[in-house]
């Protein structure tokens, strides 16, 4: 709740928020929403002139089903503003049971390409999408002129290297993914250990990284571990960096982008504060001064202080690896 | 009726006499279903687009049933294009992304397993869309889908994915390229130096993934042919073993032989990471129970 009223007073214009449980792909203990929190949340928000965006944006299976449709329930009752969902099944009974209520399609729905964006369209009328980490600015731009579905990227926040909704690595290693249960690498799973060779973190017992005294040791997402493939070390799949979007900035607020989406969930309300006033001076700025502007180094610094590893990346959206 | 076996789709960059030697060999195997078509990279041509449809010919007057395959992940233009042009001309498609649900506008088709079907809404929903058969997710615990096939849409069936590196996990990104420090445009077709892929190991050498160009596999086999009994009372029909280059028809007849009640096991996994059979009991996937024979 202090992060989504941090994030409403420094300019968001709209906060997503998940309930308590397994029915949104953040499910960490202490972070989510009760149905009282939830209904001062939208309260904020809506006495404020910004929205608030349920995310319910797991797989249910049979076992949870019950609680994750009356979860749609108690969204449309409190008058959330659009519900971010990823499961055809959910879309199906949010649209027929609350024909009212905004759809959005959350990023784990893995729609990377418009043909799929118009089905999910067409069968649920869904306004808006969240598209996956991995198109570049192109791709983005062309899937727009193709679609009539809102596009929302990631601006700012972790790099998901692998299409979400796509990805069971998680739950290969611990049993549960952002899928299944909504999180990536539970904590629960997290052990560090110090050794003579260095400082070690392992999930479910499978060694992540291994990091020298002088080193900054970052959490051990599985993806961002360092591995060795044919004799050689390193980051295999991904180095621990965040997404920063703000150099591609004027090239997607051009290409048709409608909402810059920031990771607000599991940080704390400094953080979102901060990366909120940062982006907000950045679109106002970018959207009066047009194509030719760039990032001020001061905002790029202030996000770089926040960011994994303290360092970003423009990841898909500019593909220096391609 | 006893449950059949699929091969799926070759999900690595062989080169076309090796392709074409494994679809000959497989006539003469007992497998009832056989999935062609790439499925990982669209800048792979393993076999020319006049080739495959020789293959399915051939595999279809040896009485298997054909399907063809496509991307588990969609981006550019001309994969759309690509991927509708194989829902247009081929009577048997797997969707694995709904851009090609789209695409076939409510004809017969296989969900694949990249679909994300968890529940009976969403099988449903397909159902109404004209999938007939269902390759559940891979984390799915065999439980689950013994839920789902208890009130399975009528004339569904239910396939799992029982042998093979499993691909867990797609990005735009090509990592057997970035193994070998090579942009993904000029990759060379460096996977194709993998034909099961490129063992990830931990940093204590333990074999951990496999990298297949855009897709991340575990680098264990997952061998469900100890679970074959759990798995038939739980409703599945078929089951899919994944192509591997060595000892594949060996490991086809033993299933064969097994769903037909001999008692079993497979000869040991020639890929580093052994087996493993953890997500049919809801455990991690590189879980192994260690049970070799049937129980």
């Amino acid at each position: 709740m202090p992060a989504l009223r941090a994030a409403i007073d420094h300019g968001a214009d709209a906060v997503y928020i998940g309930f308590r449980g397994e029915s949104n792909a953040r499910n960490f203990p202490g972070l989510n929403f009760s149905r009282e929190e939830a209904s001062l949340g939208i309260a904020y928000a809506h006495a404020r002139g910004a929205r608030v965006f349920v995310a319910l944006n797991v797989y249910p299976r049979p076992a949870t089903w019950a609680s994750v449709m009356a979860t749609i329930d108690q969204a449309a009752s409190l008058r959330a503003d659009a519900l971010i969902l990823a499961d055809p099944g959910l879309m199906r009974y949010a649209a027929d049971r609350h024909p009212d209520l905004r759809l959005h399609l959350s990023v784990q729905g893995s729609a990377t390409n418009w043909r799929a964006l118009e089905f999910y369209r067409r069968e649920f009328g869904i306004r808006r999408a969240v598209l996956p980490r991995v198109l570049s600015c192109t791709q983005v731009t062309r899937l727009i002129e193709r679609t009539s579905v809102e596009i929302e990227v990631f601006g700012f926040g972790s790099l998901c290297v692998m299409v979400e909704g796509r990805c069971a690595l998680s739950s290969y290693v611990t049993g549960q993914s952002p899928n299944t249960h909504g999180v990536c690498s539970p904590a629960h799973a997290v052990r560090w250990e110090e050794t003579p060779a260095g400082r070690e973190s392992r999930l479910n017992g499978v060694l992540i990284d291994r990091f020298f005294p002088t080193e900054a040791a970052g959490y051990p997402t599985l993806c961002k571990g360092r591995f060795t493939v044919e004799g050689s070390t390193y980051h295999a799949i991904e180095e621990p960096a965040s997404l920063n979007a703000l150099d591609v900035l004027p090239a997607l607020i051009q290409g048709g982008v409608k909402a810059i989406k920031v990771e607000g969930r599991q940080r704390s309300p400094a953080y979102v504060a901060t990366v909120t006033r940062l982006l907000r001076r950045a679109l106002d700025d970018c959207m009066h001064a047009g194509p030719r502007w760039s990032p001020p180094t001061e905002v790029t610094q202030g996000l770089d202080a926040l960011a994994e590893g303290r360092t970003h990346t423009l990841g898909a959206y500019h593909r220096p690896w391609q | 009726m006893n449950v059949k076996l699929a091969v799926g789709p070759l999900l690595y960059l062989w080169d076309r006499a090796s392709a074409l030697h494994f679809y000959a060999e497989l006539c003469q195997s007992p497998v009832d279903i056989v999935y062609l078509g790439e499925v990982v990279c669209s800048k792979r041509r393993t076999l020319q687009r006049e080739d495959w449809p020789a293959v399915a010919q051939m595999l279809r007057d040896a009485g298997k049933e054909v399907v063809a395959s496509t991307l588990a992940l969609i981006e550019a233009e001309s994969e759309v294009a690509t991927a509708c042009r194989i829902a247009e001309e081929n009577a048997l498609v797997e969707a694995n992304d709904y851009a090609v649900v789209h695409a076939l506008a409510g004809r017969a088709f296989v969900a694949g397993p990249h679909l994300n079907v968890y529940n009976a809404a969403t099988l449903t929903w397909l159902a109404r869309h004209g999938a007939r058969r269902w390759v559940a997710p891979l984390e799915l615990p065999l439980g689950t889908i013994g839920t789902l096939s208890a009130s399975r849409p009528a004339n569904m069936e239910f396939e799992l994915f029982a042998y093979g590196r499993m691909p867990l996990a797609f990005s735009a990104r090509c990592f057997t390229a970035r193994a070998h420090r090579l942009q993904k445009d000029e990759c060379g077709f460096v996977c194709g130096q993998y034909p099961d892929g490129l063992t990830l190991y931990s940093r204590e050498a333990r074999p951990f993934l496999a990298f297949n160009g855009i897709q991340t596999q575990s680098a264990a086999i997952q061998n469900l042919l100890p679970h074959v009994n759990a798995i038939r009372d739980a409703g599945v029909d078929i089951l899919r073993l994944s192509p591997h280059s060595h000892d594949f028809l060996q490991i086809v007849q033993t299933f064969r032989d097994v769903l037909d009640g001999a008692r079993l096991s497979l000869p040991e996994s020639f890929l580093p990471g052994g087996y493993c059979d953890g997500y049919p009991a809801g455990a991690p996937g590189i879980a192994h129970a260690g049970h070799a024979l049937p129980n």
